[in-house]
């Protein structure tokens, strides 16, 4: 397979790019994987995949249909074990710990198609985010609903009741009170309108910049999120193809045309 | 007139017996997705535990008492030992395994406590009260007002349960979308065996009810309500601990009218009637959240 310029990564623990705000790739990432390869029967969906993600930054994930996006998400969350590889949250191996620990660990992982439970309202999804905490100070909540306004308004709706961006809104508010320190956020601008998908990654490079937050964000849409993100890594067939600082891989129509489709 | 209130009254009493356990299919329902065919000899064996309990000269209350508790428990290890393992696979298993659980069940308490019925005592008296000289209401006795409080009251708790604690929204975070739940850190498999314990606790409820009513007990004798129940479940929509108790009183008064203007002998095809007319015209019951599920 031809490989675009750019630091390649599809072996084992190969520096991550170096990034456009003087980060450095020395730096102990937060979130670290390590040659993860994920299996489907005799499907690889992932085949030993490697990439780090740092604090205040957003590292973006970029392939097309099948590529392996969601499946490397859902292999970190524990959804889905792998059959070799690491992950590793501050340096701790994470691989086999129980989903519902994650959170605990400080990880939230916002799952493809808007996982509002549907049922619930508004408000009650925000509050299922923050069970695990214990009580959890209403300020919390209305800090969630200052950032989104739209949602608030809503607030005793069923949330199946809400639009696409609503949905989006409230499954990365809910996020936010889990208090994480790295957020996994799969497909985002799935289905939603330009310009609900440029304040919504507006939002997030905000809440990255301000919380120190380490954003892993799986994408389609590479343009959009190559635009918001530091870093880029480009998955194909379940390899890394390349991983390199954002504006470069925007900037390789090579690589734009072959792996990106724009 | 007298016959049509005699009948009404009736009919609220029996469907409250239908409610409750409706409210045992629609916990689980709720919590698995599983219809558990085996709620019917579940609650025939924790009623002769409190019959066990009572022969030994506890009282009716300690029996149900004891035989909440040995719900829960029962649930419990059910949902644990034999239902965890299949979850997750196609829902024919578990309906099969539930199916095996009903058989397998019925056929230990027969070993157990043997083949033939046994008088039950109510706890109140089962005569009706004379609401004027000569006119006695037959189904409106000491007992039957029981029976429907304990309905009304249980369904009221678990609503608020649901409603207003964490454990409750919890559990419905556990239904509703079982693997967000889990990525919100929600622990999604005790939920699951909570919501098996308190339906089996339900259940355990509906049978000491039903032992009652009908003032005997048996290995079998659960097996018609386990019809009754279902009907009154599908009817209320099977997701809503509301929509259970509605469903098994609207049955209980059909059911009821159609025995004293018509005839014993269809109550079966009544109940059966009626089930393929709500699936027909609103498929997911009256009280259903399927719609949503959709959206």
């Amino acid at each position: 397979m031809a490989e675009p310029h750019g630091s390649t990564a599809s072996g084992q623990g190969a520096p991550a790019g170096a990034g456009t705000g003087g980060g450095t790739a020395t730096a102990s990432a937060l979130l670290e994987v390590q040659g993860l390869t994920t299996s489907y029967g005799p499907v690889r969906a992932l085949d030993g995949v490697s990439l780090r993600a740092e604090a205040g930054r957003i590292t973006a994930v970029l392939g097309a249909n099948g590529a392996g996006k969601t499946t490397l998400l859902r292999t970190i969350s524990g959804l889905v074990r792998p059959t070799s590889g690491q992950v590793l949250l501050d340096g701790q191996d994470i691989t086999r710990a129980p989903v519902e620990a994650m959170v605990h660990k400080g990880m939230a992982h916002v799952p493809e198609g808007r996982g509002v439970i549907a049922e619930l309202t508004v408000d009650e999804n925000l509050r299922v985010g923050s069970l695990f905490r214990g009580k959890v100070g209403r300020e919390e909540f209305d800090r969630v609903y200052d950032l989104f306004p739209r949602i608030a308004e809503r607030r005793e709706n069923p949330a199946h009741t809400l639009s696409g961006g609503e949905r989006q809104m409230l499954v990365i508010g809910r996020a936010l009170l889990a208090r994480p320190r790295v957020l996994l956020l799969d497909e985002p601008s799935l289905g939603l309108a330009p310009r609900i998908v440029a304040q919504i990654f507006g939002l997030v490079r905000q809440l990255v910049d301000s919380e120190n937050l380490s954003v892993l964000l799986v994408e389609q849409n590479a343009r959009s999120a190559l635009s918001v993100a530091d870093t880029g890594v480009v998955l194909n067939l379940g390899r890394v193809v390349v991983t390199d600082d954002a504006r470069t891989l925007a900037a390789d129509e090579d690589l734009r045309h072959a792996y990106l489709g724009f | 007139m007298e016959q049509f209130l005699s009948l009404t009254l009736g009919g609220v009493v029996s469907g409250s017996v239908y409610a409750a356990f409706a409210l045992a299919l629609v916990l689980i329902w709720r919590s698995t997705r599983i219809v558990n065919f085996a709620q019917g000899s579940m609650a025939a064996a924790t009623t002769f535990i409190a019959v066990a309990v009572i022969d030994a000269g506890g009282s009716y209350w300690l029996a149900l008492v004891v035989a909440l508790l040995s719900g829960l428990v029962m649930g419990a290890l059910i949902e644990r030992v034999v239902i965890r393992p299949v979850e997750g696979g196609p829902e024919l298993n578990a309906v099969i395994v539930t199916l095996g659980l009903f058989v397998a069940i019925q056929g230990i308490v027969a070993l157990v406590a043997g083949v033939d019925e046994r008088a039950f005592v109510p706890p109140f008296s089962k005569v009706g009260y004379e609401v004027r000289e000569g006119f006695t209401l037959l189904s409106l006795s000491p007992n039957s007002i029981w029976t429907v409080a304990a309905v009304l009251v249980t369904m009221l708790a678990l609503t608020a349960l649901f409603r207003f604690t964490r454990v409750g929204l919890a559990m419905r975070a556990s239904a509703f979308g079982q693997e967000v739940a889990r990525l919100l850190g929600v622990r999604v498999g005790r939920m699951l065996t909570l919501g098996w314990a308190l339906a089996a606790a339900v259940g355990a409820l509906a049978g000491m009810l039903i032992a009652g009513d009908v003032s005997f007990v048996g290995p079998t004798f659960m097996d018609t309500l386990i019809v009754f129940g279902f009907v009154a479940a599908v009817l209320g929509g099977l997701d809503s601990p509301i929509g259970a108790v509605v469903g098994g009183l609207l049955l209980g008064l059909a059911l009821n009218y159609v025995r004293g203007y018509l005839d014993d002998s269809l109550l079966g095809m009544a109940s059966l009637v009626i089930l393929v007319v709500v699936l027909l015209v609103r498929p997911g019951g009256l009280f259903s959240t399927t719609a949503a599920r959709r959206a």
